[in-house]
């Protein structure tokens, strides 16, 4: 069989036990109550331990963009435009996909490296014998706590961003803060932040499916854990990023006026 | 109540298990001999349905396993515990988080009760008051006897154990033995063992059903068993090995 039939089988496999990952999930949220303690901990796991990195992330691409924008928008005399941009582009696109992409690298690659553990070392199967299934004690806790934390912090992102960008407009580039914050206010619509809030949402939910995904999947030994740990970051990467364009396209017709 | 039915299983291009039928009555204490890598583990799996069979049965009180999702399995997998090879412990857990697992997790008795039924399953495997450690503070032994009283804490039916004394000390591997004796005369449960270590398979077992070549080769009691003249049976009880005669290059 040609190598790229083959790979594509086995991304067709995948995907179809991926999607029985995800009627897993719901199915075990109508038979179950998940555990209070369970979502609370991974809660503190994605949500609070993960603020510094995203903060700091939002934090230096509003900077890097306000900058970036200006110097563009000086050559046109359109200077005060710059918090505008910056606005739109951290709460609907940069917010979301960078928060996303920073919690697969944090958050996606530690559940995937410790469920392959768990697999690995019989965990998986001691879970089984004990009664429980693993999508209900594994699976979706951390499905809640990724979908719950990431809009939040990607709101969190944005914010400092925004408040990042408008230092360095206002006291290093010389912008003048009325103008800034009135073209903020007068070109943000809610529509732009809706967006970016329901794409978090949506990559939170990625980021926990795929990353559980690998580490239920993966093959046996410290290898099959580690190959498990980067098709975790590099599928939900990809995934996030493809799956943002129709994102898009799909949430701005539905939220045009 | 357990009865395995013509059971064929290949793993990759190896065929493991080649037709393999037996029954194991309530009450009984059981082991499974055969060589290393001969399928005794995957066998002990198919019992609880942890894997598939690629055809034959499993039938658990009439109750054919492969006919059941994993959600009704769970209702099965109930009535059994297991003692795995590497203790399986969670190891982000505290061995009482471990032992009373499948209790918090069915919220049937309040803390109080549990508390106390963890304290009991400890005292029994000889562990009592390690609540509050972690699996990595213990010794390969202590973990064997914490994932033994994390599988008898509910009392099940029957009890499985998967190489229960592999990589003990002899000291270690008998007192373990002992406890799946205890376990079984104390708590009435049917005890399925599968092991390759023949002093074990002489304290813990009644019956001795060995595996070979993927067919359940000889069934008796222990005694029979460990006595027998079978060529088989004779050289892998008394641990002879086929002499080479291929020369070591």
């Amino acid at each position: 069989m040609p190598k790229f039939q083959r790979h594509f089988r086995e991304f067709l496999r995948e995907l179809g036990e991926l999607s029985v990952l995800v009627i897993e999930a719901a199915r075990s949220l109508r038979y179950q109550t998940p555990s209070c303690r369970e979502v609370l901990a991974q809660m503190y796991f994605v949500g609070v331990r993960s603020q510094s990195v995203v903060m700091t992330t939002g934090a230096a691409t509003g900077m890097v963009l306000c900058a970036q924008t200006f110097f563009q928008f000086h050559k046109f005399k359109m200077e005060s435009a710059t918090g505008a941009v910056v606005s739109v582009g951290m709460s609907s696109e940069l917010g979301p996909v960078l928060a996303g992409l920073m919690l697969t690298a944090r958050v996606g690659a530690s559940m995937a490296a410790e469920l392959g553990t768990m697999k690995v070392t019989e965990q998986i199967d001691a879970l089984r014998t004990l009664a429980t299934h693993p999508v209900d004690y594994l699976v979706v806790p951390r499905l809640i706590a990724c979908t719950l934390a990431a809009p939040l912090l990607t709101a969190q992102a944005v914010v400092v961003g925004i408040g990042a960008s408008y230092a360095v407009g206002i006291h290093l580039l010389g912008i003048s803060g009325p103008y800034y914050m009135a073209n903020i206010d007068r070109y943000t619509d809610p529509s732009d932040v809706m967006i970016g809030m329901i794409k978090a949402t949506v990559f939170g939910a990625v980021i926990a499916l795929v990353s559980c995904y690998k580490g239920l999947t993966c093959s046996h030994g410290a290898e099959g854990v580690g190959r498990a740990t980067t098709d975790a970051v590099v599928a939900a990467s990809i995934t996030i990023l493809v799956s943002n364009f129709f994102l898009t396209v799909f949430l701005t017709r539905l939220f045009a006026p | 109540m357990i009865e395995v039915r013509d059971l064929h299983k290949t793993l990759g291009t190896q065929r493991v298990l080649c037709g393999t039928t037996f029954s194991i009555e309530e009450g009984e204490a059981v082991v499974i001999i055969g060589r290393s890598g001969g399928g005794k583990s995957v066998l002990l799996k198919h019992l609880i349905g942890l894997m598939t069979p690629d055809s034959g049965k499993v039938l658990v009180n009439g109750e054919d396993l492969a006919c059941l999702n994993e959600r009704s399995l769970l209702r099965v997998r109930r009535q059994f515990g297991m003692l795995f090879q590497t203790a399986a412990l969670f190891d982000s857990l505290s061995v009482f988080d471990n032992v009373s697992f499948l209790l918090r997790r069915e919220r049937r008795q309040t803390d109080g009760e549990i508390r106390r039924l963890v304290a009991e399953a400890l005292d029994m495997v000889e562990l009592a008051g390690i609540e509050q450690k972690m699996p990595g503070e213990l010794s390969g032994g202590m973990r064997k006897r914490v994932g033994l009283a994390r599988a008898i804490i509910h009392r099940p039916a029957v009890v499985l154990y998967d190489e229960p004394t592999t990589g003990l000390d002899p000291i270690a591997a008998a007192r373990i033995d002992q406890l799946i004796r205890r376990v079984w005369g104390h708590l009435k449960v049917t005890s399925i063992a599968v092991t390759h270590d023949m002093k074990s398979a002489r304290t813990i077992s009644d019956r001795i059903l060995m595996l070979h070549e993927g067919e359940i080769y000889a069934s008796g009691p222990t005694a029979d068993i460990l006595s027998s003249s079978d060529p088989v049976l004779n050289h892998f009880v008394n641990g002879i090995a086929e002499p080479r005669t291929a020369p070591i290059n």
